[in-house]
């Protein structure tokens, strides 16, 4: 009449399951000829605020964001490329205005922006930087800080012609 | 006479500790250095997530009689209104999550966010709707017992897990050692309800 709950095995097996199903990422295929174009991060794209302005450092800095951007295939820095930078910071939210701002590279293909201190949001200290011009195809990216207390995080971008 | 005083002593040890276990997290949490940068909206969305957690704990020891002097009958109703209060506030968490930032929320309910944590948030979430959903309809489902308690129970240990992977992963306003410590406190709460279960069935069949 009476049976057991579920066994012992069916249990673990179940369990662990789903939590290799979890744990699981995506590989992605090895590019053939030079350097790779940089992917889009899942969510880099999340509270975009297309068209920010080019600014000489977000809210009362403290914080650095560097990077660079280089040409897919050959890998030659791309000079005077807009990228944008926004994160959840002690300033401001991701969604927030104030919390977005813009920046050029320089000759090298670096660039550099002073912003307010991120801080974790969403589960993580992480943050977004797009491409989003018409020369080269859109790429949005969301770094992940190794340490909230890191005041700097970097990101390089390799972009593929339009 | 003397046993009796243990077991008062026991009982009221018992009490204090589970008590205890949902104070000091939501007072450690409301420390946390995060809540300045915070809007009230995504605070509150953070502690209904902990409150959540804190819920999840009292839920087996309710149903299962473990909390010394509550009848098994007051413990059944109360049980129900955690549950429904456990609905509430896992509304509540995504909800204010949902304002402070949609497309983050978006993400995970779609199962393509970038953060693992998330995917066990949104299945635990659904684990609890699912467990609520059965016992809303329990009468109407016509399931035998021990057909409808497996069915619970099943999606509480999706939900338990669930809800302690997603804590453990996040960097949020939970204090670190009394996150570990509510998340081990609702493991082994759940674990215990499944083992007297196990117990109970074995003895019925040898007939003991």
């Amino acid at each position: 009449m009476s049976r057991l709950l579920f066994t012992r095995r069916s249990l673990l097996a179940a369990g662990s399951a789903v939590v290799a199903a979890g744990v699981s990422g995506q590989v992605r295929p090895a590019y053939a000829q030079g350097l790779a174009p940089t992917p889009s991060m899942r969510g880099g794209a999340n509270n975009y605020r297309p068209g920010a302005p080019i600014v000489d450092r977000i809210g009362g800095g403290g914080f650095w964001m560097t990077g660079t951007v280089r040409r897919a295939g050959d890998g030659a820095p791309l000079a005077g490329q807009r990228i944008q930078i926004w994160a959840h910071t002690t300033e401001g939210h991701e969604r927030d205005p104030q919390s977005h701002g813009a920046t050029l590279t320089d000759a090298n293909g670096e660039f550099r922006m002073e912003m307010p201190q991120i801080v974790p949001a969403f589960g993580q200290p992480h943050g977004h930087l797009a491409y989003d011009s018409e020369d080269f195809q859109t790429v949005f990216l969301r770094p992940v800080m190794r340490s909230s207390r890191d005041k700097t995080l970097e990101a390089h971008f390799v972009l593929q012609p339009a | 006479m003397q046993s009796k005083q243990t077991g008062r002593i026991g009982a009221a040890l018992i009490w204090c500790a589970v008590i205890a276990a949902i104070v000091v997290p939501v007072v450690a949490a409301s420390t946390s250095p995060l809540l300045a940068w915070r809007d009230p909206i995504y605070i509150l969305a953070g502690f209904a997530g902990i409150v959540a957690m804190c819920l999840m704990l009292l839920q087996p020891l309710l149903i299962a009689g473990y909390l010394p002097g509550t009848p098994k009958v007051i413990g059944q109703r109360v049980h129900r209104m955690v549950g429904a209060a456990l609905v509430i506030a896992i509304i509540i968490h995504v909800a204010g999550l949902w304002i402070t930032s949609p497309p983050d929320v978006m993400d995970a309910l779609l199962f393509v966010s970038p953060t693992a944590f998330s995917v066990w948030g949104v299945i635990a979430m659904w684990a609890v709707f699912a467990a609520a959903l059965l016992a809303t309809f329990r009468k109407r489902l016509r399931l035998g017992f021990r057909t409808w308690r497996r069915a619970h129970l099943v999606f509480a240990v999706i939900t338990v897990a669930g809800t302690v992977t997603h804590a453990l992963l996040i960097e949020g306003t939970m204090e670190t050692i009394t996150k570990i410590l509510l998340c081990a406190l609702v493991v082994l709460a759940t674990a215990k309800i499944i083992l007297d279960l196990w117990v109970s069935a074995a003895r019925r069949r040898r007939g003991t």
